[in-house]
């Protein structure tokens, strides 16, 4: 994370009136160029506002996700670590939002678990889910290394997650373990590759883990310039071109 | 207390292309009509322009566009000893729910259905045997032939936009076409896409194998183009996002932009919107209908819309539903094989391999709708002998791309883990240089796989769900294994660095993950009314000022994709009733 991107979040973090103007005052100084002659990825300035504060996940939730996202995607040459790809304030707003309250959600019992192929039958909203699936998770970290997962080490988040992935952990409260991990892991990949308006792949830099070009408005002519050659990675987002 | 409103002479409950087109072509004819849609308005100047509509997870992942679950879904189950629970969100399929229906989201494919499926039992019977046709197959003819509706599948196409070369006109086979599709009458509207590298690579390699590789008909303009309507598109932009998107570019052939505003000009036409059709109201002698009761989804009001003519046009399963709750026809019981409402429910299968070609640019952000290029040698070639393959159906195969965005598609061999480093490393080095080859298979009507009512579940106006009992069978598994063999042998000759096969499908249908939005069936057409819901020109047997338009109307699902037999039925059925039903209302075929 750049010097800069620190200082706005401490400004945003301190400024309590005008916080908002702040943060949707990018479209000012967002030119709309020609989509591949855009800046790189890397550059912070016409990325989405960073605000920093969880809407939705208390203390215990907030330290799981970021745990969580900081382990499935670690810094390395390929990309910045989930934290600083905003993965977990995506997951914050997905779960504080409407998709999270169960907005589409069919909720009328009666509520059966039914086979597999039915799909998702819990009386319980996205949110709901995720809060009592880091509550379970948690009593297991607790109950096999006495720690919460935000305090065990490296190897012991993988075997949590390896357990969780495969259904080899079972939660004593009655929770099925393939449905919160299903969800989970969903959240990390939407985290990492929808627009950066939403909070995560911050700076674009999910889209340049692959070199998937964003909102680009037209390939028409790419087809046949850019056939078997790699396309320049300068992702555009939504708020470049808004 | 419900209101009742002056009568009119038709009211379309649905406006998606079905709709659409009956709606402009009926008012055009002096009739007044009156559309009632669920779904809100929408354009593309305000809500598919850019940037907003490179949006995967809106539009994608949250359905913006879709029907919504929590007012109104269906059950499922597999076989009809189990306990039918409500698909709670959408996954497997995607009804639209907005002006336009699906036909503002789906990718364009157009396909001319042919003779091999509308005398699909004759065909199957004169060739094979009638052994042949396991016994719970309930497949049947379907009273129509391709030559009726030559003109109409020529209308859609030109009304739609459809990109691609012709393979047959007028019994002359044409270089680059498709050698198999029954003989048309001319060219398409449009030169075929600009082929992507991956759907040139499939295209040679199907050539060395023997096979016959064509551009996939798609109703994505490939250049500027005015309709004979006079509506206007803009050139595809291969932007990536057409599946599920509306499209800025105006290029994908949508009802939203050429019938819909064809017939909002017209002053006979008046179309509702946030209006939720409850009820088709049957008169006393049940021999007709008088029209149907509706809800202003805004305030709760309800409404009587009398009228002289119904056309259901909404989502094939919610025109099934609407029967059903109507309680017009005989509802199906798959015990008894008696009654007709509900049969025949089909669906799709399908294989796939992906490739993977270490330093290949396959660019697969960049594609249009119906950029993948298609091989027909094992789908409408009847010279493909089924018999030692022991199926009935076809498939059609394809390479290419028609969307490949990051969050639902990042491909990495398999055995790669999920997460950490090494995840992160295979999907930026696969995910330019992987492609795809896919086979779209058809599935044969069985008794078993039908609609009926939910007896437990019921949607947000209290009436009961749909429910949907679907699995595939053996018929399907085995044409799955041959579909499988047939993409890794092409899949192989083109010498991928590593390859994930493809697989044929025996696991039982599921409500996840999204698969195909080609549901077909229900209320079929059919030669008598012992057998089917609806005649040839779609008119109910029962009620014959009712007319029942879409999917739901075909006795199986093919390969292809349906729109383009939706579409040419539409203005078939359009025809029936300008030039004959009008003039001497009453049945149009003797029951």
């Amino acid at each position: 994370m750049t010097k800069q991107e620190f200082d706005r979040r401490d400004f945003l973090k301190s400024a309590v009136i005008g916080g908002a103007a702040a943060a949707g005052g990018t479209g000012a100084v967002t030119p709309t160029q020609p989509a591949y002659a855009q800046q790189p990825a890397t550059a912070p300035a016409s990325a989405a506002p960073e605000a920093a504060g969880y809407e939705f996940l208390n203390l215990d939730e907030a330290a799981f996700v970021e745990a969580l996202v900081d382990h499935m995607v670690p810094a390395d040459e390929v990309s910045p670590k989930g934290t600083d790809l905003g993965v977990n304030i995506y997951i914050d707003r997905a779960l504080a939002g409407a998709w999270g309250k169960g907005e589409r959600l069919y909720m009328q019992g009666p509520w059966k678990l039914g086979v597999p192929s039915q799909g998702y039958q819990l009386p319980l909203t996205p949110a709901q889910l995720y809060r009592a699936g880091i509550e379970a998770t948690n009593a297991h970290c607790r109950k096999t290394y006495g720690k919460p997962f935000d305090r065990i080490d490296s190897p012991q988040r993988e075997e949590v997650l390896i357990g969780l992935s495969s259904g080899k952990i079972k939660f004593d409260n009655g929770l099925p373990v393939r449905v919160f991990w299903a969800t989970l892991y969903q959240t990390v990949i939407e985290g990492m590759y929808s627009d950066p308006i939403y909070g995560g792949n911050r700076n674009k830099a999910g889209w340049a883990i692959i070199g998937f070009p964003g909102v680009i408005a037209v390939h028409h002519d790419h087809v046949e310039t850019f056939r078997g050659k790699p396309f320049p990675n300068k992702p555009v987002s939504i708020a470049d071109m808004s | 207390m419900t209101t009742k409103l002056k009568e009119v002479d038709v009211v379309i409950v649905g406006l998606g292309w079905t709709g659409g087109i009956l709606a402009k072509e009926l008012a055009e004819s002096g009739l007044k009509v009156v559309a009632l849609e669920r779904g809100t308005p929408r354009t593309s100047e305000n809500d598919y322009s850019l940037p907003n509509i490179r949006d995967e997870l809106r539009d994608v992942v949250r359905h913006d566009l879709m029907q919504n679950t929590a007012r109104d879904t269906l059950t499922g189950r597999n076989t009809p000893s189990q306990e039918a629970l409500p698909m709670r969100r959408l996954g497997s399929f995607l009804p639209g729910e907005v002006v336009g229906g699906s036909g503002v989201h789906w990718s364009g494919h157009t396909w001319r259905w042919t003779d091999m499926e509308f005398k699909i039992r004759s065909n199957y019977e004169e060739r094979y045997g009638k052994k042949f046709i396991p016994d719970d197959m309930t497949i049947q003819d379907w009273g129509i032939t391709y030559a009726e509706l030559e003109p109409y599948y020529d209308k859609f196409e030109y009304t739609a936009a459809v990109s691609g070369k012709a393979g047959n006109i007028n019994g002359k086979i044409q270089p680059g076409g498709n050698p198999f599709e029954a003989p048309r009458a001319r060219e398409y509207p449009l030169p075929p896409l600009t082929p992507i590298l991956s759907s040139e690579m499939f295209s040679d390699a199907a050539r060395n194998a023997g096979y016959h590789p064509f551009p996939r008909p798609s109703a994505n303009a490939s250049q500027p183009y005015t309709n004979p309507d006079g509506s206007k598109f803009g050139a595809c932009q291969y932007c990536g996002y057409c599946q599920r998107f509306g499209c800025e570019a105006n290029a994908k052939g949508s009802p939203h932009m050429t019938v819909i505003p064809s017939a909002m000009r017209n002053p006979n036409f008046e179309l509702r919107t946030h209006s939720w059709v409850t009820k088709v109201i049957k008169d006393n002698d049940g021999k007709r209908v008088t029209g149907v009761t509706y809800t202003n989804v805004l305030n709760g009001e309800e409404f009587e819309q009398p009228a002289a003519m119904v056309l259901l046009c909404a989502y094939a399963i919610n025109n099934v539903h609407l029967m059903l709750l109507s309680g017009i026809g005989t509802p199906y019981d798959p015990v008894a094989q008696k009654g007709v409402i509900g049969k025949n429910y089909c669906y799709q299968t399908g294989a796939g391999a992906t490739l993977f070609f270490a330093g290949k640019y396959f660019n697969p952000f960049m594609s249009a709708g119906g950029s993948n290029a298609t091989i027909d040698d094992f789908n409408i070639n009847w010279e493909f002998d089924r018999g030692p393959h022991n199926f009935v159906g076809a498939y059609n195969v394809n390479g290419g791309f028609n969307t490949a965005l990051p969050i639902g598609y990042r491909p990495v061999p398999r055995g790669t883990p999920q997460w950490g480093s090494e995840w992160k490393r295979a999907t930026a080095k696969w995910y330019q240089t992987a492609m795809t080859i896919g086979a779209s298979g058809s599935v044969m009507a069985n008794r078993y796989n039908c609609y009926d009512l939910d007896p437990t579940y019921r949607n947000a106006f209290g009436q009961p769900l749909m429910r949907m009992t679907f699995d595939y069978k053996a018929n399907e598994h085995r044409m799955g294994t041959h579909a499988a063999q047939v993409i890794n042998d092409i899949a192989k000759s083109m010498n991928p660095t590593q390859l994930n096969p493809a697989t044929a499908r025996t696991d039982p249908w599921t409500v996840v993950p999204y698969q195909s939005t080609h549901n077909t069936g229900g209320t079929i057409m059919g030669t008598n009314r012992g057998d089917s819901a609806l005649n040839k020109y779609l008119q109910s047997w029962d009620c014959h000022n009712l007319f029942v338009v879409g999917a739901n109307v075909f006795p199986h699902n093919a390969s292809y994709n349906p729109t383009g037999p939706v579409g040419a039925l539409a203005y078939w059925t359009a025809d029936a009733i300008k030039n004959r039903y009008v003039k001497n209302p009453g049945p149009l075929v003797a029951a």
